[in-house]
């Protein structure tokens, strides 16, 4: 479903991505690990069309289409969601506004009808129910005076309501505490199906607690340095990524 | 960064006029130029009374000892008040149309295009519109439904003639005629507008509304309103503005009177979308305009809300005097500049009487080289016991070679006074546009709905119909803006 080759990018002189390779089939969870500074926030950017990094070599590719030569807004239409790592507050523009906007866009650009906002309405509030939030927020502008859990729910409500077919969560589980955890973790299992798949960059085994990775990959310098099942988040956990390192370079 | 920055810049860039079109109609226009033979002529075609004619004579020597304000944020070449004329009016208009079927279609036409519907059965509901096009009126609508109510609603020009008790007692006295230059050169040459006045005790049953055009080259607007609210009346006014796109600058200095008595309401709402220039800042309208509202009466309430996005240079401070107690005076206003546009803009708020309240509320959006600043005066009388100010300021900046400006004074002579104050500058961040396209919203409607989203506790002050044209407007103006 997501095919990542030879991926080199970098933000001004520096390279930060170099060569990556990664592949992630439908319906599997891929959990992304790695030291600060390895390049996760900028995979994840990468993907969702971030214009602060320019990719230098390699091909991105999700379902069959070639997610480079496309806009932010034309990916979000393919399918491609990103969780914010620090969603951005846009005052006076409601949440519903805003997701209102961004379904239709989509719809419109995939040459579906918009949705009727009675049927809108409808659906918003079922997914606001799942992610156990006020419907209050609704009318309140997008992320605005949220607290930093508060923020990290509403990009999972965000996501249940856009039903992306590739999810890249960059780091949603930081800031949480253990109720707001678990409910983000439905959140995410709830959208898991075999037509989609789901990135998950984190640097913490707790969260893979709730969400079950089919794979792990360690990113360090700019590449996957290191592949394994779930298990080899729990050995991270324990020994940290030094003795990875030490290994390549043995 | 960059490359958002600059298809910011580039979504801007290209913002076309709509309203920008020529009307091909007879007119005449008195020769340019400005001595006491033009106001005696002007006041003679217009048929005048002595009184109305003396009134212009004053002003217009006060007028000659007064010398242009240079204090304001903006820069402009200096005017010749010789070189333009001050009377243009469509030759039509010669023997006054009775009735809106008598008005020549060509400018019925001209006001349809502009998406104002004269014939009464096509407009919105519950709008009664008085048309000025250049120096005249050219005709009122709803006359007859609002008399039954016992509102007058005309151009002044009639009110001269039909009722100059009334125009005689109010004229003049918020706005004085030696006010400020631009006010001293209105009283002395105005030529049209509107009178609007409600009886005591009246609702007024639907909204009022004027829109202003400027057609001719090489003229000046000079427009005068009168409002009058009796006691215990309200009223709702709008106004619209629109000029030909020219490669020349126009003036139009007008001037805006309201006057509110006991536990009357006044709302007053302006659109003003004069042709701005174009990018290079070449022509535009020199919008300098004087508008001021008194709460004479207790419990009286004004309220301004503006929505300015067109004119290459504004100068204009919609104000109130809070002389009666318990009186309340609100301003609400979000001004765009763009490509070359200025802009000096604010409010004053004269507090008089006590238990006063007045509340600010400014939103400036600047774009391209657009030079914006607020202007703000609140002045708290010794006599003024327990006043209330609230202002809140926001400037937003869109690209970076536009600027915004703030200055707040504050005048307190009663110690019970309190002013609150907020201020902020922001910026369209990279951030919130790559948010919302990461959603799937396209970069323009990305950026209008930011924008909109930042003016959004003004347009809830505009009457329905018009918060989604404001709306609008701004995102026209601002297509090209962003990049």
């Amino acid at each position: 479903m997501l095919e990542i080759n030879n991926l080199h990018a970098r933000v001004g002189e520096t390279d930060i991505l170099k060569g990556l390779d990664l592949t992630v089939n439908a319906g599997e969870v891929h959990a992304v690990m790695g030291p600060n500074g390895s390049g996760k926030s900028t995979l994840s950017k990468i993907l969702a069309g971030s214009e602060d990094y320019t990719v230098t070599e390699g091909r991105v590719r999700l379902l069959g289409q070639d997610l480079l030569d496309m806009s932010p807004e034309q990916r979000a239409a393919a399918g491609v969601f990103l969780g914010f790592q620090y969603p951005v507050e846009i005052p006076g523009v409601s949440n519903m506004v805003f997701l209102k906007s961004a379904l239709n866009a989509q719809r419109k650009t995939r040459g579906e009808p918009e949705l009727e906002a009675g049927d809108f309405l409808a659906w918003v509030r079922h997914r606001v129910k799942q992610m156990k939030m006020d419907p209050a927020m609704l009318s309140r502008g997008v992320n605005e005076g949220f607290s930093g859990g508060e923020k990290k729910r509403n990009e999972i409500l965000q996501m249940l309501v856009l039903e992306p077919r590739l999810m890249v969560l960059d780091e949603t589980d930081s800031g949480l505490d253990i109720d707001a955890l678990k409910i983000v973790a439905e959140g995410i299992n709830a959208l898991r199906s075999p037509e989609r798949a789901t990135l998950l960059v984190t640097h913490y085994q707790r969260l893979l607690d709730y969400v079950q990775p089919d794979k792990v990959h360690v990113l360090s310098g700019g590449r996957i340095i290191k592949s394994g099942g779930p298990e080899l988040a729990h050995e991270l956990e324990e020994k940290g990524y030094g003795w990875l390192s030490e290994q390549r370079a043995a | 960064m960059s490359t958002n920055t600059q298809d910011i810049e580039a979504l801007v860039r290209n913002r076309p006029y709509s309203a920008g079109f020529i009307t091909e109609i007879d007119a005449e226009t008195l020769p340019p130029g400005l001595n006491e033979d033009v106001i005696r002529a002007l006041s003679a075609r217009k048929n005048e009374p002595q009184w109305m004619l003396d009134f212009r004579l004053k002003a217009y020597r006060r007028w000659l000892t007064m010398r242009e304000p240079t204090w304001a944020h903006v820069h402009y070449p200096k005017i010749d008040y010789q070189g333009i004329s001050y009377y243009s009016a469509p030759k039509s208009m010669k023997d006054r149309p009775k009735s809106l079927d008598e008005v020549d279609p060509k400018l019925l036409e001209t006001y349809t295009k502009l998406g104002i519907p004269l014939k009464e059965q096509e407009m919105l509901a519950g709008v009664a519109v008085d048309v000025v096009f250049d120096s005249v009126s050219v005709g009122t609508t709803f006359k007859k439904k609002l008399a039954e109510a016992g509102v007058i609603f005309c151009s002044i020009s009639e009110a001269v003639q039909e009722h100059p008790e009334l125009v005689r007692k109010y004229l003049g006295t918020v706005v004085p005629f030696g006010d400020n230059f631009y006010a001293a050169l209105n009283s002395a040459v105005f030529t049209d507008g509107s009178f609007v006045y409600i009886p005591r005790g009246v609702r007024c049953p639907m909204e009022l509304s004027t829109y202003f055009r400027i057609n001719e080259r090489n003229t000046g607007q000079f427009e005068r309103t009168l409002i009058v609210a009796e006691e215990g009346s309200h009223v709702s006014y709008l106004e619209g503005c629109t000029a030909p796109q020219r490669d020349e600058n126009q003036l139009h200095a007008a001037v805006v009177e309201l006057v509110a008595l006991d536990d009357a309401q006044i709302k007053y709402s302006t659109v003003q979308n004069w042709y701005p220039g174009d990018e290079q800042g070449r022509g535009g309208i020199y919008n300098f305009v004087t508008k001021r509202g008194d709460c004479r009466g207790a419990r009286s309430k004004i309220s301004w809300t503006q929505v300015e996005t067109g004119s290459a240079v504004t100068w204009k401070y919609p104000s109130c005097i809070l002389r009666g107690d318990d009186s309340v005076g609100e301003f609400y206003s979000v001004a765009l500049t763009h490509h070359h546009q200025q802009a000096d803009t604010g409010t004053k708020m004269i507090h008089v009487g006590r238990n006063t309240r007045s509340t600010i509320v400014s939103k400036g959006i600047s774009a391209g080289r657009g030079q914006q600043s607020y202007r703000g005066l609140v002045r708290v009388l010794e006599s003024a016991e327990n006043a209330r100010n609230y202002t809140q300021c926001d400037s937003l900046l869109i690209g970076d070679q536009c600027g915004a400006h703030t200055f707040p004074y504050t005048e307190i002579r009663n110690p019970t006074a309190i002013l609150e104050h907020e201020a902020t500058t922001s910026k369209i961040s990279d951030d919130q546009l790559f948010y919302a396209r990461s959603r799937g919203i396209g970069e323009e409607d990305a950026v209008s709905m930011i924008v909109n989203g930042f003016c959004k506790q003004v347009f809830k002050e505009l009457p329905m119909e018009f918060a989604v044209e404001a709306q609008k407007l701004l995102q026209i103006s601002l297509e090209g803006a962003v990049g």
